[in-house]
Protein backbone atom coordinates (compact mmCIF):
# COMPACT_ATOMS: atom_id res chain seq x y z
CA UNK A 1 0.00 0.00 0.00
CA UNK A 2 1.16 3.60 -0.71
CA UNK A 3 1.24 6.00 2.23
CA UNK A 4 0.01 9.76 1.51
CA UNK A 5 0.36 11.89 4.23
CA UNK A 6 -1.89 15.14 3.60
CA UNK A 7 -1.87 18.71 4.83
CA UNK A 8 -3.96 19.31 7.63
CA UNK A 9 -6.79 21.24 5.68
CA UNK A 10 -6.75 18.16 3.19
CA UNK A 11 -7.00 16.41 5.92
CA UNK A 12 -10.31 17.93 7.35
CA UNK A 13 -11.71 17.97 3.69
CA UNK A 14 -11.54 14.54 3.12
CA UNK A 15 -12.36 13.51 6.66
CA UNK A 16 -9.32 11.75 7.37
CA UNK A 17 -7.29 11.04 10.70
CA UNK A 18 -3.75 10.41 9.90
CA UNK A 19 -1.77 8.68 6.90
CA UNK A 20 -3.99 7.69 4.42
CA UNK A 21 -3.11 4.28 2.70
CA UNK A 22 -4.30 3.55 -1.17
CA UNK A 23 -3.82 0.56 -3.55
CA UNK A 24 -1.63 1.45 -6.61
CA UNK A 25 -1.81 -1.05 -9.67
CA UNK A 26 1.00 -0.99 -12.25
CA UNK A 27 3.96 1.49 -11.73
CA UNK A 28 4.17 3.67 -8.66
CA UNK A 29 4.00 7.29 -10.65
CA UNK A 30 2.85 11.06 -8.70
CA UNK A 31 0.05 10.76 -11.12
CA UNK A 32 -0.91 7.48 -10.53
CA UNK A 33 -0.90 8.42 -6.33
CA UNK A 34 -2.90 11.71 -7.27
CA UNK A 35 -5.26 9.64 -9.40
CA UNK A 36 -5.87 6.78 -6.44
CA UNK A 37 -6.42 9.33 -3.73
CA UNK A 38 -8.88 11.72 -5.87
CA UNK A 39 -10.75 8.46 -6.49
CA UNK A 40 -10.89 7.51 -3.24
CA UNK A 41 -11.65 10.96 -1.82
CA UNK A 42 -13.68 13.27 -4.73
CA UNK A 43 -13.90 15.96 -2.46
CA UNK A 44 -9.83 16.75 -3.11
CA UNK A 45 -10.36 16.98 -6.47
CA UNK A 46 -9.13 20.61 -7.32
CA UNK A 47 -7.40 21.12 -4.55
CA UNK A 48 -3.75 19.55 -5.23
CA UNK A 49 -4.21 19.52 -9.29
CA UNK A 50 -6.28 21.10 -11.33
CA UNK A 51 -9.26 18.67 -12.59
CA UNK A 52 -8.62 16.05 -15.00
CA UNK A 53 -5.37 15.95 -13.27
CA UNK A 54 -3.90 19.74 -14.25
CA UNK A 55 -1.01 21.00 -13.35
CA UNK A 56 -0.01 21.22 -9.76
CA UNK A 57 -1.19 23.78 -7.55
CA UNK A 58 1.99 26.61 -7.08
CA UNK A 59 1.68 26.54 -3.29
CA UNK A 60 1.71 22.60 -3.19
CA UNK A 61 4.51 20.76 -3.05
CA UNK A 62 5.28 17.03 -3.23
CA UNK A 63 8.06 15.25 -0.95
CA UNK A 64 9.44 12.07 -0.21
CA UNK A 65 12.55 9.97 0.59
CA UNK A 66 14.04 13.85 1.75
CA UNK A 67 13.79 15.26 -1.61
CA UNK A 68 11.15 17.56 -3.22
CA UNK A 69 9.79 15.70 -6.31
CA UNK A 70 7.44 18.98 -6.82
CA UNK A 71 9.10 19.88 -10.24
CA UNK A 72 9.72 15.90 -11.83
CA UNK A 73 7.62 14.31 -14.19
CA UNK A 74 4.29 13.31 -13.12
CA UNK A 75 4.91 10.33 -14.98
CA UNK A 76 8.30 9.50 -13.68
CA UNK A 77 8.31 6.20 -11.36
CA UNK A 78 8.45 7.04 -7.62
CA UNK A 79 11.61 5.94 -5.36
CA UNK A 80 11.11 2.28 -4.54
CA UNK A 81 10.94 2.89 -0.68
CA UNK A 82 7.58 4.77 -1.39
CA UNK A 83 6.18 2.26 -3.69
CA UNK A 84 6.89 -0.49 -1.36
CA UNK A 85 4.88 1.91 1.52
CA UNK A 86 8.43 2.19 3.83
CA UNK A 87 8.41 5.47 3.13
CA UNK A 88 5.51 7.78 3.09
CA UNK A 89 4.66 10.38 0.28
CA UNK A 90 4.02 13.97 1.29
CA UNK A 91 1.65 16.63 -0.34
CA UNK A 92 2.88 19.74 1.68
CA UNK A 93 1.03 23.31 1.14
CA UNK A 94 4.34 25.37 1.05
CA UNK A 95 4.47 27.56 4.11
CA UNK A 96 4.19 31.24 3.40
CA UNK A 97 2.77 34.28 5.82
CA UNK A 98 4.50 35.84 8.48
CA UNK B 1 -42.15 32.61 17.13
CA UNK B 2 -40.25 33.48 14.17
CA UNK B 3 -36.72 32.99 14.03
CA UNK B 4 -33.63 34.67 11.71
CA UNK B 5 -30.59 32.57 11.25
CA UNK B 6 -27.48 35.24 10.07
CA UNK B 7 -25.03 33.31 7.83
CA UNK B 8 -21.37 34.85 8.50
CA UNK B 9 -18.57 34.35 6.01
CA UNK B 10 -15.13 35.28 7.28
CA UNK B 11 -11.53 35.42 6.33
CA UNK B 12 -10.78 32.40 8.76
CA UNK B 13 -14.01 30.25 8.63
CA UNK B 14 -17.98 30.52 8.79
CA UNK B 15 -19.91 31.38 11.79
CA UNK B 16 -24.49 31.10 11.56
CA UNK B 17 -26.08 33.09 14.13
CA UNK B 18 -29.31 32.16 15.44
CA UNK B 19 -32.28 34.31 17.45
CA UNK B 20 -35.98 34.09 17.90
CA UNK B 21 -38.26 36.95 16.33
CA UNK B 22 -37.16 39.24 19.18
CA UNK B 23 -33.30 38.84 17.58
CA UNK B 24 -32.10 39.58 21.48
CA UNK B 25 -30.09 36.69 22.46
CA UNK B 26 -28.14 34.60 20.32
CA UNK B 27 -26.63 31.55 19.75
CA UNK B 28 -23.09 31.25 17.64
CA UNK B 29 -22.31 28.15 15.64
CA UNK B 30 -18.67 27.83 14.26
CA UNK B 31 -15.82 28.12 13.05
CA UNK B 32 -17.48 25.53 9.96
CA UNK B 33 -14.30 25.30 8.04
CA UNK B 34 -11.63 26.93 9.98
CA UNK B 35 -8.31 28.57 8.51
CA UNK B 36 -10.47 28.76 4.92
CA UNK B 37 -11.79 31.64 3.43
CA UNK B 38 -15.52 31.93 3.23
CA UNK B 39 -16.29 34.76 0.95
CA UNK B 40 -20.20 33.90 1.08
CA UNK B 41 -22.85 31.67 2.39
CA UNK B 42 -26.57 31.99 1.30
CA UNK B 43 -29.50 30.17 2.07
CA UNK B 44 -32.17 29.00 -0.59
CA UNK B 45 -35.53 30.48 -0.32
CA UNK B 46 -37.01 27.61 -1.81
CA UNK B 47 -36.00 25.50 1.29
CA UNK B 48 -34.30 27.70 3.93
CA UNK B 49 -32.77 24.12 5.51
CA UNK B 50 -30.43 23.99 2.23
CA UNK B 51 -27.43 26.54 2.86
CA UNK B 52 -24.78 27.02 0.11
CA UNK B 53 -20.76 28.40 1.56
CA UNK B 54 -18.31 29.56 -0.90
CA UNK B 55 -15.19 27.91 1.31
CA UNK B 56 -11.31 28.90 -0.35
CA UNK B 57 -7.90 28.68 -0.18
CA UNK B 58 -4.75 30.42 -1.61
CA UNK B 59 -3.22 26.80 -1.68
CA UNK B 60 -5.78 24.80 -1.88
CA UNK B 61 -8.64 26.75 -3.91
CA UNK B 62 -12.22 26.32 -4.45
CA UNK B 63 -14.19 24.16 -2.68
CA UNK B 64 -18.50 24.53 -2.51
CA UNK B 65 -20.15 23.16 0.56
CA UNK B 66 -23.62 22.90 1.09
CA UNK B 67 -25.69 21.88 4.28
CA UNK B 68 -29.32 20.68 4.15
CA UNK B 69 -29.90 21.58 7.87
CA UNK B 70 -29.36 24.71 8.08
CA UNK B 71 -25.56 24.63 8.65
CA UNK B 72 -25.58 22.07 11.60
CA UNK B 73 -23.42 19.46 9.26
CA UNK B 74 -21.97 20.09 5.47
CA UNK B 75 -20.77 17.93 2.61
CA UNK B 76 -18.19 19.21 -0.10
CA UNK B 77 -19.84 19.17 -3.47
CA UNK B 78 -18.89 20.00 -6.90
CA UNK B 79 -15.69 22.83 -7.31
CA UNK B 80 -14.92 22.86 -11.00
CA UNK B 81 -15.42 26.14 -12.41
CA UNK B 82 -14.63 25.78 -16.18
CA UNK B 83 -14.97 28.75 -18.82
CA UNK B 84 -16.77 28.14 -21.06
CA UNK B 85 -15.08 27.64 -24.99
CA UNK B 86 -11.97 30.26 -25.04
CA UNK B 87 -11.29 32.02 -22.59
CA UNK B 88 -9.78 34.94 -24.13
CA UNK B 89 -8.28 38.06 -22.50
CA UNK B 90 -9.15 41.02 -20.30
CA UNK B 91 -6.61 44.05 -19.24
CA UNK B 92 -4.39 43.51 -16.39
CA UNK B 93 -3.48 46.15 -14.04
CA UNK B 94 -1.20 47.89 -16.31
CA UNK B 95 -3.41 47.56 -19.43
CA UNK B 96 -1.93 44.39 -21.01
CA UNK B 97 -4.13 41.92 -22.29
CA UNK B 98 -4.63 38.86 -19.57
CA UNK B 99 -6.21 35.39 -20.23
CA UNK B 100 -9.34 34.85 -18.14
CA UNK B 101 -8.30 32.50 -15.06
CA UNK B 102 -10.83 31.67 -12.25
CA UNK B 103 -9.74 32.07 -8.44
CA UNK B 104 -12.95 31.80 -6.43
CA UNK B 105 -16.08 32.36 -6.06
CA UNK B 106 -17.54 35.52 -4.38
CA UNK B 107 -21.06 35.05 -4.30
CA UNK B 108 -23.68 32.78 -4.52
CA UNK B 109 -27.29 33.45 -5.41
CA UNK B 110 -29.48 30.45 -4.73
CA UNK B 111 -32.77 30.29 -6.94
CA UNK B 112 -36.03 31.65 -5.72
CA UNK B 113 -38.19 28.80 -6.16
CA UNK B 114 -35.70 25.64 -7.17
CA UNK B 115 -33.58 24.38 -4.10
CA UNK B 116 -31.22 22.57 -7.18
CA UNK B 117 -30.79 25.59 -8.80
CA UNK B 118 -27.94 28.24 -7.82
CA UNK B 119 -25.90 30.63 -9.37
CA UNK B 120 -22.38 31.67 -8.63
CA UNK B 121 -20.69 35.07 -9.56
CA UNK B 122 -17.01 34.38 -9.98
CA UNK B 123 -12.91 36.12 -9.96
CA UNK B 124 -12.13 36.43 -13.11
CA UNK B 125 -15.70 38.17 -13.91
CA UNK B 126 -18.54 34.97 -14.84
CA UNK B 127 -21.41 33.67 -13.60
CA UNK B 128 -21.93 29.95 -13.67
CA UNK B 129 -25.05 27.97 -12.59
CA UNK B 130 -26.03 24.57 -11.00
CA UNK B 131 -29.43 22.96 -11.60
CA UNK B 132 -28.00 19.62 -9.38
CA UNK B 133 -27.31 21.62 -5.57
CA UNK B 134 -23.99 22.71 -6.55
CA UNK B 135 -22.43 19.33 -7.42
CA UNK B 136 -22.00 20.50 -11.21
CA UNK B 137 -21.35 23.91 -12.92
CA UNK B 138 -21.85 25.25 -16.08
CA UNK B 139 -21.00 28.80 -17.50
CA UNK B 140 -23.31 31.05 -18.94
CA UNK B 141 -20.63 32.86 -21.21
CA UNK B 142 -22.88 35.17 -22.92
CA UNK B 143 -21.54 37.99 -19.73
CA UNK B 144 -17.66 37.26 -19.76
CA UNK B 145 -18.06 37.24 -23.82
CA UNK B 146 -19.39 40.46 -24.39
CA UNK B 147 -17.83 42.28 -26.82
CA UNK B 148 -16.41 44.27 -24.14
CA UNK B 149 -14.93 41.76 -22.32
CA UNK B 150 -11.63 42.64 -23.45
CA UNK B 151 -11.48 45.96 -22.52
CA UNK B 152 -12.45 44.81 -18.48
CA UNK B 153 -10.21 45.26 -15.48
CA UNK B 154 -9.98 43.79 -12.62
CA UNK B 155 -10.35 46.23 -9.36
CA UNK B 156 -8.17 46.21 -6.41
CA UNK B 157 -10.03 42.92 -4.86
CA UNK B 158 -9.38 41.50 -8.08
CA UNK B 159 -12.05 41.35 -11.19
CA UNK B 160 -14.68 40.11 -9.47
CA UNK B 161 -18.66 39.19 -10.24
CA UNK B 162 -19.79 40.34 -7.04
CA UNK B 163 -23.52 40.73 -7.27
CA UNK B 164 -26.37 38.74 -8.76
CA UNK B 165 -30.07 39.68 -8.80
CA UNK B 166 -32.80 37.52 -9.80
CA UNK B 167 -35.69 39.98 -10.92
CA UNK B 168 -38.78 38.62 -9.32
CA UNK B 169 -41.18 41.03 -11.39
CA UNK B 170 -39.79 39.78 -15.30
CA UNK B 171 -39.05 36.02 -15.85
CA UNK B 172 -35.60 35.70 -16.85
CA UNK B 173 -34.29 39.22 -16.30
CA UNK B 174 -31.38 39.16 -14.10
CA UNK B 175 -28.35 42.10 -13.18
CA UNK B 176 -25.06 40.94 -12.38
CA UNK B 177 -22.12 43.62 -11.35
CA UNK B 178 -18.46 43.44 -12.10
CA UNK B 179 -15.60 45.28 -10.33
CA UNK B 180 -14.31 47.35 -12.78
CA UNK B 181 -16.65 47.06 -15.59
CA UNK B 182 -19.82 47.89 -14.27
CA UNK B 183 -23.54 46.70 -14.02
CA UNK B 184 -25.26 44.20 -17.01
CA UNK B 185 -28.52 43.29 -17.64
CA UNK B 186 -29.99 40.10 -19.14
CA UNK B 187 -33.64 39.74 -20.29
CA UNK B 188 -33.21 35.92 -21.41
CA UNK B 189 -32.26 34.04 -18.26
CA UNK B 190 -28.67 34.52 -18.63
CA UNK B 191 -27.87 33.99 -22.08
CA UNK B 192 -27.32 37.90 -23.44
CA UNK B 193 -26.11 40.55 -21.40
CA UNK B 194 -26.12 44.33 -22.16
CA UNK B 195 -24.34 46.85 -20.09
CA UNK B 196 -26.86 49.34 -18.20
CA UNK B 197 -24.06 51.76 -16.82
CA UNK B 198 -25.97 54.92 -18.56
CA UNK B 199 -25.74 57.98 -16.01
CA UNK B 200 -22.50 56.65 -13.78
CA UNK B 201 -19.29 58.75 -14.11
CA UNK B 202 -15.96 57.30 -12.75
CA UNK B 203 -12.88 59.64 -12.12
CA UNK B 204 -10.37 56.85 -12.31
CA UNK B 205 -11.23 56.05 -16.05
CA UNK B 206 -9.91 57.73 -19.11
CA UNK B 207 -13.43 58.06 -20.18
CA UNK B 208 -15.55 59.27 -17.32
CA UNK B 209 -18.77 58.36 -18.57
CA UNK B 210 -17.71 54.84 -20.73
CA UNK B 211 -20.06 52.10 -21.49
CA UNK B 212 -17.99 50.04 -19.42
CA UNK B 213 -15.44 50.00 -16.77
CA UNK B 214 -17.01 51.58 -13.88
CA UNK B 215 -16.00 50.45 -10.16
CA UNK B 216 -19.74 49.14 -9.01
CA UNK B 217 -19.25 47.70 -5.39
CA UNK B 218 -23.00 46.86 -4.84
CA UNK B 219 -26.23 46.52 -5.96
CA UNK B 220 -29.66 46.05 -4.47
CA UNK B 221 -33.27 45.83 -5.59
CA UNK B 222 -36.64 46.01 -3.32
CA UNK B 223 -38.66 43.15 -4.93
CA UNK B 224 -42.38 44.87 -4.48
CA UNK B 225 -40.48 47.52 -6.96
CA UNK B 226 -37.93 45.66 -9.70
CA UNK B 227 -37.66 48.40 -12.08
CA UNK B 228 -35.65 50.68 -9.44
CA UNK B 229 -32.32 49.55 -8.33
CA UNK B 230 -29.61 51.31 -6.13
CA UNK B 231 -25.96 51.09 -6.33
CA UNK B 232 -23.15 51.73 -4.52
CA UNK B 233 -20.44 52.81 -6.52
CA UNK B 234 -16.66 53.08 -5.51
CA UNK B 235 -17.73 56.47 -5.70
CA UNK B 236 -20.99 57.81 -5.36
CA UNK B 237 -24.67 56.45 -3.98
CA UNK B 238 -26.45 55.97 -7.34
CA UNK B 239 -29.97 54.94 -8.45
CA UNK B 240 -31.83 54.10 -11.92
CA UNK B 241 -35.70 53.49 -11.77
CA UNK B 242 -35.91 52.33 -14.95
CA UNK B 243 -33.79 48.93 -14.51
CA UNK B 244 -30.63 50.06 -15.23
CA UNK B 245 -31.63 52.51 -17.99
CA UNK B 246 -30.07 55.12 -16.53
CA UNK B 247 -28.40 56.27 -13.44
CA UNK B 248 -28.41 59.54 -11.36
CA UNK B 249 -27.13 60.29 -8.60
CA UNK B 250 -28.54 60.04 -4.75
CA UNK B 251 -25.48 60.67 -2.35
CA UNK B 252 -27.19 63.97 -1.10
CA UNK B 253 -26.05 64.93 2.39
CA UNK B 254 -23.68 61.78 2.93
CA UNK B 255 -20.30 62.44 4.31
CA UNK B 256 -18.70 61.15 1.71
CA UNK B 257 -20.19 58.52 -1.05
CA UNK B 258 -17.11 55.64 -0.91
CA UNK B 259 -18.58 52.27 0.41
CA UNK B 260 -19.46 49.21 -0.43
CA UNK B 261 -22.58 47.88 0.89
CA UNK B 262 -25.99 48.80 -0.29
CA UNK B 263 -29.04 47.01 0.96
CA UNK B 264 -32.93 48.08 0.88
CA UNK B 265 -35.78 47.44 4.34
CA UNK B 266 -37.30 44.35 3.26
CA UNK B 267 -40.93 46.50 3.81
CA UNK B 268 -40.18 49.78 2.70
CA UNK B 269 -39.09 50.31 -1.37
CA UNK B 270 -37.35 53.81 -0.40
CA UNK B 271 -35.78 53.39 2.69
CA UNK B 272 -32.09 52.56 1.80
CA UNK B 273 -28.67 51.96 3.53
CA UNK B 274 -25.32 52.90 2.88
CA UNK B 275 -22.19 52.55 5.25
CA UNK B 276 -19.93 55.67 4.35
CA UNK B 277 -16.11 55.34 4.15
CA UNK B 278 -13.35 57.78 4.54
CA UNK B 279 -12.14 57.25 0.90
CA UNK B 280 -10.08 54.56 -1.39
CA UNK B 281 -6.57 55.43 0.08
CA UNK B 282 -8.61 55.45 3.60
CA UNK B 283 -10.60 52.29 4.29
CA UNK B 284 -12.24 53.25 7.30
CA UNK B 285 -14.80 55.43 8.68
CA UNK B 286 -14.79 59.22 8.64
CA UNK B 287 -14.04 60.29 11.87
CA UNK B 288 -13.81 57.43 13.44
CA UNK B 289 -17.08 56.73 13.30
CA UNK B 290 -18.89 54.18 12.33
CA UNK B 291 -22.35 55.41 11.15
CA UNK B 292 -24.71 53.36 8.83
CA UNK B 293 -27.04 56.27 7.07
CA UNK B 294 -30.44 55.44 6.25
CA UNK B 295 -32.76 57.42 3.48
CA UNK B 296 -36.44 57.26 3.57
CA UNK B 297 -36.58 59.04 0.64
CA UNK B 298 -35.17 57.12 -2.00
CA UNK B 299 -31.62 58.32 -1.72
CA UNK B 300 -30.63 62.17 -1.52
CA UNK B 301 -31.74 62.86 2.10
CA UNK B 302 -29.65 60.41 4.84
CA UNK B 303 -29.61 60.20 8.03
CA UNK B 304 -26.64 58.99 10.48
CA UNK B 305 -27.90 55.74 12.69
CA UNK B 306 -25.13 55.61 15.21
CA UNK B 307 -26.87 54.20 18.85
CA UNK B 308 -24.34 51.72 19.86
CA UNK B 309 -22.31 52.02 17.36
CA UNK B 310 -18.60 53.22 18.25
CA UNK B 311 -18.22 56.65 18.07
CA UNK B 312 -14.66 56.88 18.54
CA UNK B 313 -11.78 55.20 17.27
CA UNK B 314 -13.18 53.12 14.81
CA UNK B 315 -11.06 52.08 11.74
CA UNK B 316 -12.62 48.90 10.24
CA UNK B 317 -14.43 48.51 7.15
CA UNK B 318 -17.97 46.76 5.69
CA UNK B 319 -17.04 44.91 2.64
CA UNK B 320 -19.37 45.16 -0.24
CA UNK B 321 -21.25 41.50 1.07
CA UNK B 322 -21.21 42.24 4.38
CA UNK B 323 -24.66 43.83 4.61
CA UNK B 324 -28.16 42.25 4.90
CA UNK B 325 -31.88 42.71 6.28
CA UNK B 326 -34.67 40.24 7.35
CA UNK B 327 -38.02 39.97 6.37
CA UNK B 328 -39.85 40.07 10.14
CA UNK B 329 -42.37 43.07 10.60
CA UNK B 330 -39.91 45.01 12.50
CA UNK B 331 -37.05 44.87 9.65
CA UNK B 332 -34.34 43.86 10.94
CA UNK B 333 -30.02 44.76 9.17
CA UNK B 334 -26.77 43.42 10.22
CA UNK B 335 -23.63 44.40 8.70
CA UNK B 336 -20.17 42.56 9.39
CA UNK B 337 -16.50 44.33 9.60
CA UNK B 338 -13.33 43.80 8.83
CA UNK B 339 -12.48 44.14 12.73
CA UNK B 340 -14.65 40.78 13.64
CA UNK B 341 -18.08 42.31 14.90
CA UNK B 342 -21.41 41.88 13.37
CA UNK B 343 -23.77 44.10 14.24
CA UNK B 344 -27.52 43.43 14.20
CA UNK B 345 -30.22 46.00 14.73
CA UNK B 346 -34.03 44.92 15.33
CA UNK B 347 -35.71 48.54 14.37
CA UNK B 348 -34.53 49.18 10.89
CA UNK B 349 -31.51 51.20 12.33
CA UNK B 350 -32.08 52.99 14.90
CA UNK B 351 -30.83 51.46 17.18
CA UNK B 352 -27.61 48.81 17.20
CA UNK B 353 -26.08 46.10 19.06
CA UNK B 354 -22.88 43.56 18.65
CA UNK B 355 -23.67 39.84 18.25
CA UNK B 356 -20.26 39.20 18.37
CA UNK B 357 -17.29 41.59 18.87
CA UNK B 358 -14.26 39.14 17.94
CA UNK B 359 -14.77 36.56 14.85
CA UNK B 360 -11.47 37.17 11.88
CA UNK B 361 -12.54 39.63 9.45
CA UNK B 362 -16.27 39.43 7.90
CA UNK B 363 -16.80 39.33 4.23
CA UNK B 364 -20.37 38.96 4.06
CA UNK B 365 -23.60 38.85 6.15
CA UNK B 366 -26.55 36.72 5.10
CA UNK B 367 -29.70 36.44 6.91
CA UNK B 368 -32.76 33.90 6.44
CA UNK B 369 -36.16 34.60 8.15
CA UNK B 370 -37.52 31.52 9.24
CA UNK B 371 -41.01 30.60 10.73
Amino acid sequence: MIRVVLPAHLRTLARVGGEVELRVDGEVTQRAVLDALEAAYPALRGTIRGHDGGPRRAFIRFFACEQDLSHESPDAPLPAAVATGAEPYLIVGAMAGG
Amino acid sequence: MSQVRVLVGTRKGAFVLNADGKRERWEVSGPFFPGWEIYHVAGSPADPDRLFASQSSGWFGQVIQRSDDGGVTWEPVGNEFKYDGETGTHQWYDGTPHPWEFARVWHLEPAPDDPDTVYAGVEDAGLFKSTDGGQHWAELPGLRTHRSGPSWQPGAGGMCLHTIILDPGHPGRMYAAISAAGAFRSDDHGQTWEPVNRGLRSGGIPDEDAEVGHCVHRMAMHPARPEVLYMQKHWDVMRTDDAGGSWHEISGNLPTDFGFPIGVHAHEPDTVYVVPITSDSHHFPPEGKLRVYRSRTGGDDWEALTRGLPQEHCYVNVLRDAMAVDSLEDCGIYFGTTGGQVYGSADAGDNWAPIVRDLPAVLSVEVQTLP
